[in-house]
């Protein structure tokens, strides 16, 4: 895509995420084209919350998303695969406690 | 060589699992090539639908009427949209994909090649275009790549509004007058057979079929999901006092299926090919929105550098 005076560019391609209500978290919804943030704004308010899917929506441009990679699946995540007393169900204590 | 083949293993492994395929996982170039051009063909039938129905905006016979066919019409450009978004991610972008619908290369449903003659028109497409939409959407929410998935889920939630707006068009012209009535059931008659054509052609007759129902890109043969379709139509046409036009339309008595007639493959393949009632005149529209829509686009732009330096 050239930059050019003349050049009929599809604009830059920006990743929407959209909270649904107040508290919850922010989830990816899909991606809008626009020529700068404030028309993604608004492209991805009238793409992905026509029936109040949102109270706040991000615009993040694709290529500022950092990711890992599917091939990471084994070495990057390996260090939570072997470590089951993280979890509450590792401790043995006595039963019929209540709150522990 | 022998990594490709491990490759291709763990693929179809994984899809044999019911693991959901991402944009950055390793896939085999024809399963790609496949979901690009049946995600950019949906796409583009989403775009070129609003052309049939947005013919009746300005004539549409009440205020209310007409803002919900505003918003259903909005809603299938939300549809083609969020289906452009999908595709983008296999490594295709927008701009090419309108130049391959431009040129012709890429299909859209041929349902759209027809026009809407009569206001009834527009409750015919709700219910048995948008109907039909429904089973082989909702079929595909559960298809193996992500992001085309995804869509679908978001894109069933609102076609449901479609649907019922159009089956209570017909509806109500069904207990009007005479003459609604007759234009109600003429719409129909001119609707029912290519909305069956909209399933494609029998699976004998389609060569992608075994391949993308192996891959989890089809979960059911065009078939069934027609099947499907008019089993739970036939029961709405009666409720309604519309007679659907096919003699041979028969409730099975231990299947409990509806038989149905021969659908006239020669008009499918001549509409599919460019020689429908319509292509032309959507091709046109399609092109001549691009083209007016330039010097937005080249603004637009030309702000946004500004404003960056």
């Amino acid at each position: 895509m050239s930059e050019g005076n003349n050049s009929d560019t599809q604009w830059q391609l920006w990743e929407v995420f959209t909270q649904e209500k107040s508290g919850a978290p922010h989830e990816h919804a899909g991606s809008v084209r626009a020529a700068d943030k404030e028309m993604a704004l608004l492209n991805a308010r009238d793409v992905y919350s026509r029936r109040k899917e949102a109270v706040n929506i991000w615009v993040v441009l694709a290529e500022n998303i950092v990711a890992s990679t599917p091939e990471d699946v084994g070495p990057f995540f390996d260090p939570a695969n072997d470590k089951i007393y993280r979890n509450p169900n590792f401790y043995k204590t006595p039963e019929g406690i209540k709150q522990i | 060589m022998e990594e490709t083949v491990k490759l291709e293993q763990d693929f179809e492994a994984k899809i044999k699992k019911g693991i959901t395929i991402e944009p950055k996982d390793w896939m085999p170039d024809r399963y790609r090539k496949q979901l690009i051009r049946m995600m950019s063909q949906h796409a583009h039938s989403e775009i070129v639908g609003m052309l049939p129905e947005g013919n009746w905006i300005t004539r549409a016979p009440s205020l209310s009427r007409k803002v919900s066919l505003i918003a259903k019409v909005q809603d299938e450009a939300g549809h083609g949209l969020y289906i452009y978004s999908g595709t983008e991610t296999l490594g295709i972008d927008r701009k090419e994909m309108v130049a391959q619908l431009h040129s012709g290369k890429a299909k859209y449903s041929s349902i759209f090649n027809y026009p809407t003659l009569t206001w009834a028109d527009i409750g015919a497409i709700g219910w048995l275009v948008d109907g039909a939409a429904i089973v082989n959407q909702t079929a595909l929410a559960k298809c193996s790549y992500g992001p085309y998935a995804r869509a679908m889920l978001r894109i069933c939630k609102e076609e449901n509004f479609h649907h019922k707006q159009g089956y209570q068009i017909l509806a109500i012209m069904m207990q009007g007058t005479k003459e609604q009535k007759e234009m109600a059931q003429d719409s129909v008659n001119r609707f029912w057979w290519p909305s069956l054509m909209m399933f494609g052609p029998s699976d004998k007759n389609s060569p992608n079929s075994e391949e993308l129902l192996r891959w989890k890109v089809k979960l059911y043969s065009n078939d069934e999901l027609r099947q499907r379709f008019i089993d739970r139509t036939v029961p709405q046409a009666e409720a309604i006092g519309i007679k659907l036009p096919d003699e041979k339309l028969k409730q099975n008595p231990e299947t409990k299926h509806y038989e149905h007639g021969e659908i006239n493959w020669e008009e499918f393949k001549a509409v599919v090919s460019g020689n429908g009632p319509c292509n032309k005149q959507r091709m046109k529209a399609r092109i001549d929105a691009d083209a007016k829509g330039k010097w937005v686009r080249e603004a637009a732009e030309a702000y946004a550098r500004k404003n960056r330096n």
